[in-house]
């Protein structure tokens, strides 16, 4: 079971490391994202430190968005996804594979660019912490909330735009305890247990989402 | 055994087909026919499990499909319409990935797969960049490592040439002789012996059945 | 449950028990209506802090509460539908969406009107009005999830799992959002928190929760009744009403 898990990975690995414009795209979106705006409201330290949360967890959701639709697409489009889902192996299983896959290729880039954004916007190394935390416990929620929602849409010609009405409501919650766990950061105050939340949400995400995930890849795949 | 009882199939409240009955046991193979549209790709998704009948039943062995999908998949290979082939990745590095996903406990050297469908010295060109048939004849190398005993096969022959047909033949024929079941599509004459060859027609339903 | 409700699983039973069962709502709803409404907009007495102004909860309430009472129907249907494959269950859930969707934009929109008066801005981001927003948010991406696919099996389908996934997820936001807005703004004092209303006040917004309760059976009933029709619409006993009708009203 563990073997074929690691067969996905690796497959979907190899798959990402072959077409890499599919990684850097998203993360080159992400940057680009964040730096319109000290072009847009202007330069002052002070105010973009103040707004730095925000801006960084929106542009991660966008970004986020625009992965999604690696996840599932091309094997949709190239029938590995309806190969999967006749493999001997628990569906649920290999669908935490995929996300998971999914999460190392976008999620873990962006943790990678974080501290060049932290010396864009100024911020303090506490707050940077924070903001790599929420980041780490995050992002994989993204992932497992959008597969979700690709998993719904994967089969409509039009998935696109839905994906973005479905998901972003539902994603509300990380960005709001994220932004919070910043902001506390940046007075000095603790921010352990905002980040607590978010791990709850996060292990409440793994049992939950993969079934979800799989129901809906029988219902779009039909 | 693969049994279908009563199977009826909706497609955007059209009705494809209803009430269709048959069974198939080791040693036949069954060949699916009907003209486009008529349901054949929509039957397939049905008996692999793809999509849910309107109403009706499917069995295994007198196993529900539905109730134990993964055993009903240990034994049966289902070969559809899109490869499964990935096109980033070489013809070897796919059958790597089909081998360890599907049949691990079956030992063989990939290399004789290869040889066998005549990759030889394609092996290390993204399947993307191969002819549609030799992408088809990827796909199709599972067969031959396939320890399934129930092989399900949406239109096999598309983009194989003629060569490549018969010697596919002769493995369903092998496949069978072991006690194999086949089920399939395609638009070409088989020359299969008629021992083992059954023919399924599928038929519109009747007026005033049309819609649900 | 199940030797109960298999009956009701074809759609024709569905059909006839949901028509005899509207005319009762609709018994309810109607008096209760004009009773409450009357009641609240005349003869309760003026808000000592608020003045006449605090009347519109007796529309806003009952809103924001059938908004919530519609996700939980659509909610145990999903369920329903999905653990036991009842399409009708799913209908449901494509039926009643658009409802809460509307009670959704009433409470909403009353609040606004709400909230002009009392804090001089039409939006102010409290934390009720934020959650209904998102609830408004939450109910268009299941609508348009449904509308998205051709095939209304699979709509049905699609939609239940959302709607799912968003009762999971609902009350989280609710929580995120009541809490991000304790830190924004700490020091607005929520309209809700009225912890002695009046029994003058509270009799006639009771009369009006009934009266909403009651609609919101009905207009579930009637586009419940609606979505079985269409997608029925070739079978025999379809055809067979719609000729029955058509005769009664060339007679009438």
């Amino acid at each position: 079971m563990f073997d074929a898990f690691v067969q996905i990975v690796r497959k979907d690995l190899l798959g990402a490391f072959r077409q890499q414009s599919d990684i850097l795209n998203p993360i080159w979106f992400f940057v680009i994202v964040v730096t319109l705006f000290p072009l847009g409201i202007g330069t002052d330290p002070a105010l973009l430190a103040r707004i730095a949360p925000g801006i960084i967890w929106v542009a991660a959701l966008l970004a986020a968005l625009l992965s999604f639709e690696r996840l599932f697409k091309d094997d949709y489009i190239d029938g590995s996804l309806e190969q999967m889902m006749l493999a001997p192996h628990s569906l649920t299983w290999l669908v935490c594979a995929k996300v998971f896959t999914h999460w190392l290729l976008t999620g873990l880039p962006i943790l990678f660019v974080s501290p060049l954004l932290a010396v864009f916007l100024s911020l303090e190394e506490n707050t940077f912490w924070a903001l790599f935390l929420t980041l780490l416990i995050g992002t994989p929620i993204l992932s497992l909330l959008g597969a979700i929602g690709v998993a719904l849409t994967i089969g409509l010609r039009k998935g696109g735009v839905l994906l973005s009405l479905i998901m972003l409501p539902l994603s509300i919650p990380i960005l709001i305890f994220s932004t919070m766990a910043i902001d506390a950061a940046s007075f000095g105050q603790p921010y352990l247990g905002l980040l607590a939340l978010l791990g709850a949400m996060l292990v409440g995400a793994i049992t939950l989402a993969p079934f979800a995930i799989a129901a809906s890849l029988r219902v779009s795949v039909s | 055994m693969l049994e279908c009882k009563n199977l009826t199939c909706v497609r955007e409240e059209r009705v494809l087909f209803n009430n269709l009955n048959f069974a198939l046991s080791p040693g036949e193979i069954l060949h699916v026919e009907g003209p486009n549209g008529i349901g054949k790709t929509s039957l397939f998704r049905l008996l692999v499990g793809l999509s849910s009948p309107y109403s009706g039943d499917i069995y295994w062995q007198q196993q529900n499909i539905m109730s134990d999908r993964e055993s009903y998949y240990q034994n049966m290979l289902y070969l559809g319409h899109k490869s499964g082939v990935k096109p980033e990745l070489t013809a070897l590095e796919n059958l790597q990935f089909f081998h360890r996903l599907y049949n691990p406990s079956v030992e063989l050297d990939l290399w004789d797969i290869l040889t066998l469908v005549g990759l030889v010295g394609y092996e290390n060109i993204p399947t993307a960049q191969l002819s549609a048939g030799q992408q088809r004849r990827v796909a199709l190398a599972r067969m031959w490592f396939s320890d399934c005993p129930l092989w399900i096969l949406d239109e096999p022959f598309t983009a194989i040439d003629k060569s490549g047909v018969k010697v596919i033949e002769n493995l369903l024929i092998k496949h069978a002789h072991k006690g194999g079941m086949i089920i399939l599509t395609t638009h070409q004459d088989l020359s299969l012996p008629t021992d083992l060859y059954k023919k399924l027609t599928l038929q519109k339903p009747a007026i005033g059945e049309q819609y649900v | 449950m199940w030797k109960w409700l298999h009956p009701y699983a074809k759609a024709e039973k569905s059909y006839a028990l949901s028509g005899k069962l509207m005319p009762w709502f609709l018994v309810i709803a109607i008096p209760t209506f004009f009773v409450g409404i009357i009641w609240g907009l005349a003869f309760a007495p003026a808000d000592y802090q608020q003045g006449d102004s605090f009347r519109i909860i007796y529309i806003h309430v009952p809103a924001a509460m059938m908004a919530m009472g519609a996700y939980s129907t659509m909610a145990v249907a999903a369920f329903i539908g999905l653990v036991w494959q009842i399409r009708l269950a799913e209908m449901t859930v494509a039926a009643t969406a658009p409802i809460g969707a509307v009670y959704t934009f009433i409470a909403l929109f009353t609040g606004a009107a709400w909230g002009k008066p009392m804090w001089g801005a039409w939006w102010v981001w409290d934390a009720r009005l934020t959650s209904e927003l998102i609830l408004l948010f939450v109910y268009l991406g299941i609508i348009a999830l449904y509308n998205a696919f051709s095939d209304k099996i699979l709509a049905g389908r699609a939609a239940s799992i959302l709607t799912l996934v968003g009762v999971i997820n609902l009350p989280i936001i609710h929580f995120s959002v009541v809490w991000w807005n304790t830190l924004h703004q700490g020091a607005t004092i929520t309209k809700f928190d009225q912890p002695s209303m009046a029994t003058e006040m509270l009799i006639p917004l009771l009369i009006m929760i009934v009266s909403f309760a009651s609609f919101l059976g009905l207009m579930i009933l009637y586009r419940f009744r609606n979505e079985i029709l269409q997608r029925e619409s070739h079978r025999p006993w379809v055809i067979a009403l719609v000729k029955q009708s058509l005769k009664t009203n060339k007679r009438g």
